[in-house]
């Protein structure tokens, strides 16, 4: 489970959605995310769920794997969904039964905060299926950039970032080693009370403590026999370039955001209201 | 002899339905007799380290109802087995050293029999019988820091801390991996020595087939995930099509004694062992001076 690139959510499948720019995508999702904020009626959610199912098509990805990452956050969206359709009060009452009352309002700010959930995170998720750790870490340096102007020491961040990043991977098939070996000296970590649960897991924090400390040492040797040098200008081995994908991927997701734009702040001062369209009386 | 490891039908899926779904292990069916040293030889990723997972229950059997593990006569699929199980079959992994972590050595041996809940004296017993057979000297070496210690004498340390339970089976994963000469000879050396005074049968996971060729009553190899060659040493080394087919190597005596008989020296065939090649040649050599 914790073999190579396997750590995170990254899914493999070479599409035009995997070879766009990190750093575009880094920012579209951004927009994505902002222009979900903006969504206050149903035919907003419809176009932004429409623009979701597209790019996870064109992403070659399954739903299942998106549906995953929406699992992780259930309990909180039940929980604010019941909380939700229980604490608000105004609006034409519904159902009144003992001290619970639902109404319409409730209903409607239910499924809107439910649906605003499960898209945000949906579209979150999309980022970090179809982009490499590293590649999002650079990604990240490359936007920090104009920082440096105001002091902020982005090299150095980005050389934490990526060293962090290339040793997760490395830390967890270590643990996971760890624990075989002193399971099979008869270990056991599921047995006890917390107190000796906790006292349990000393075999194996404490190796695994002293071996990345080892491997901290040897790592910093090596960049020093290489002349590592924290100040230095760097180039990158592989350039990012914009290519026409990048192009289109924008001009697809700005024009998904002008059009919530204009359907929240525009449409209502032309007497166009989608929803009513769409749905007649129902809302 | 009697089976004391018996697997059947074992198959072993990485990450399954995943875009990273790895099959390990494909349809093992083996029997391992007491008493016998057996060489799992085979390419990094044909699945060694996955195999003998499973035969201490650190890795379970992913379908109990058409493969099963056992240990003296004990199917590991059976819970209650499990612990007990872990303490027959003691598993030296790789780079041992790095999973040491009391502040004495005498303590970090004595984590197995403690987990085994065995008496203090008996303990004490052990860890002093461990040390003396890996060749640490108690006075020395038993309140002394794992972590001071030499390379060669921490993977000592490590591996008398699996003796100390003193497992009818010991399984060691690439022991020598990372030493000099030297300390190579001297883990080869004291494995041989663990299987006569300690645990009868022996599992060895090797790369180096002169290892192998010294040390092996059978040889077991695995390309991926299968059983692609069993036998003694003598019969697998001399199978050249097997070789080649199951990407392994022939011991340097056995490559020597080719070459010298292609140069028309005629020798003995199945010469495995540099001893063996000494005696052809000496022989050889006699043959000339008379
Ligand atoms: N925990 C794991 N998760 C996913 N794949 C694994 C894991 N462990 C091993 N593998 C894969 O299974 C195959 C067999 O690995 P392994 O048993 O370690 O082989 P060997 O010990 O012979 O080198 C390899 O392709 C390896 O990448
Ligand atoms: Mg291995």
């Amino acid at each position: 489970m914790f073999r190579d690139v396997s750590f995170g959510q990254y899914y493999p499948t070479n599409s035009v959605v995997h070879r766009l720019d990190a750093r575009v995508k880094l920012l579209l999702s951004l927009l994505f995310i902002i222009g979900i904020f903006f969504i206050q009626s149903y035919f907003g959610f419809i176009l932004t769920a429409a623009v979701l199912i597209f790019i996870v098509i064109m992403a070659r990805l399954p739903m299942a794997s998106v549906m995953k990452s929406v699992r992780g956050i259930l309990f909180i969206v039940l929980f604010t969904a019941i909380l939700n359709l229980f604490l608000i009060k105004e609006g034409r009452v519904l159902v009144h039964w003992k001290i619970f009352t639902i109404t319409e309002n409730g209903v409607h700010t239910t499924i809107k905060m439910t649906l605003r959930l499960v898209l945000l995170i949906s579209g979150a998720s999309l980022l970090s299926l179809t982009t490499t750790p590293v590649a999002l870490a650079d990604g990240v340096e490359s936007l920090m950039k104009p920082l440096t102007l105001i002091k902020v020491p982005v090299r150095d961040i980005a050389m934490i970032m990526s060293i962090a990043l290339k040793f997760i991977p490395t830390l967890f098939s270590e643990t996971s080693k760890i624990i075989s070996a002193q399971k099979a000296r008869g270990a056991s970590f599921d047995t006890g009370n917390i107190f000796a649960r906790a006292k349990a897991l000393l075999p194996v924090l404490i190796p695994l403590f002293v071996n990345s400390f080892r491997r901290a040492d040897e790592l910093a040797f090596a960049m020093d026999a290489r002349c590592y040098n924290a100040s230095e200008k760097r180039t990158k081995m592989k350039k990012a370039k914009i290519g026409i994908g990048d192009i289109i991927a924008m001009l697809f997701m700005c024009s998904f955001f002008v059009v919530i734009i204009l359907e929240r702040y525009y449409f209502p001062t032309i007497g166009i209201n989608m929803d009513q369209l769409i749905f007649g009386g129902l809302v | 002899m009697q089976n004391i490891i018996e697997v059947k039908n074992l198959t072993c899926i990485y990450s399954r339905k995943t875009p990273y779904e790895k099959k390990a292990l494909d349809g093992i069916n083996l029997g391992i007799e007491e008493g016998s040293f057996v060489a799992l030889v085979g390419a990094t990723g044909s699945g060694k380290s996955t195999f003998i997972q499973h035969l201490n229950g650190l890795i379970k059997v992913q379908d109990k109802k058409t493969m099963s593990v056992s240990v003296g006569g004990k199917s590991l699929s059976d819970k209650k087995n499990l612990r007990n199980i872990r303490f027959e079959v003691g598993m030296v992994f790789q780079y041992p050293e790095y999973q040491l972590f009391e502040d004495t050595v005498a303590k970090d041996i004595a984590f197995g029999p403690k987990n085994m809940k065995l008496p203090a004296e008996e303990i004490d017993k052990r860890v002093r019988k461990a040390m003396e057979v890996v060749g640490l000297d108690y006075d020395t070496f038993a309140e002394r820091s794992p972590f001071d210690l030499s390379g060669g004498e921490k993977r000592r340390a490590a591996i008398a801390g699996v003796i100390a339970m003193q497992p009818k089976v010991l399984i060691l994963d690439e022991p020598v991996a990372g030493l000099d000469p030297a300390g190579r000879e001297e883990i080869l050396l004291l494995i041989k020595k663990l299987q006569e005074e300690v645990s009868p049968t022996v599992i060895l996971v090797s790369h180096n087939m002169d290892d192998v060729a010294r040390l092996a009553d059978r040889v077991i190899a695995l390309k991926d995930g299968k059983v692609v060659a069993d036998g003694s040493p003598k019969e697998i080394f001399a199978d050249r099509e097997l070789i080649k087919e199951s990407g392994l190597e022939v011991p340097t005596a056995t490559r020597i004694a080719d070459r010298l008989r292609e140069r028309g020296i005629d020798l003995s065939e199945n010469i495995i062992l540099m001893s063996e090649l000494e005696k052809a040649l000496a022989e050889k050599l006699e043959d000339r001076n008379v």
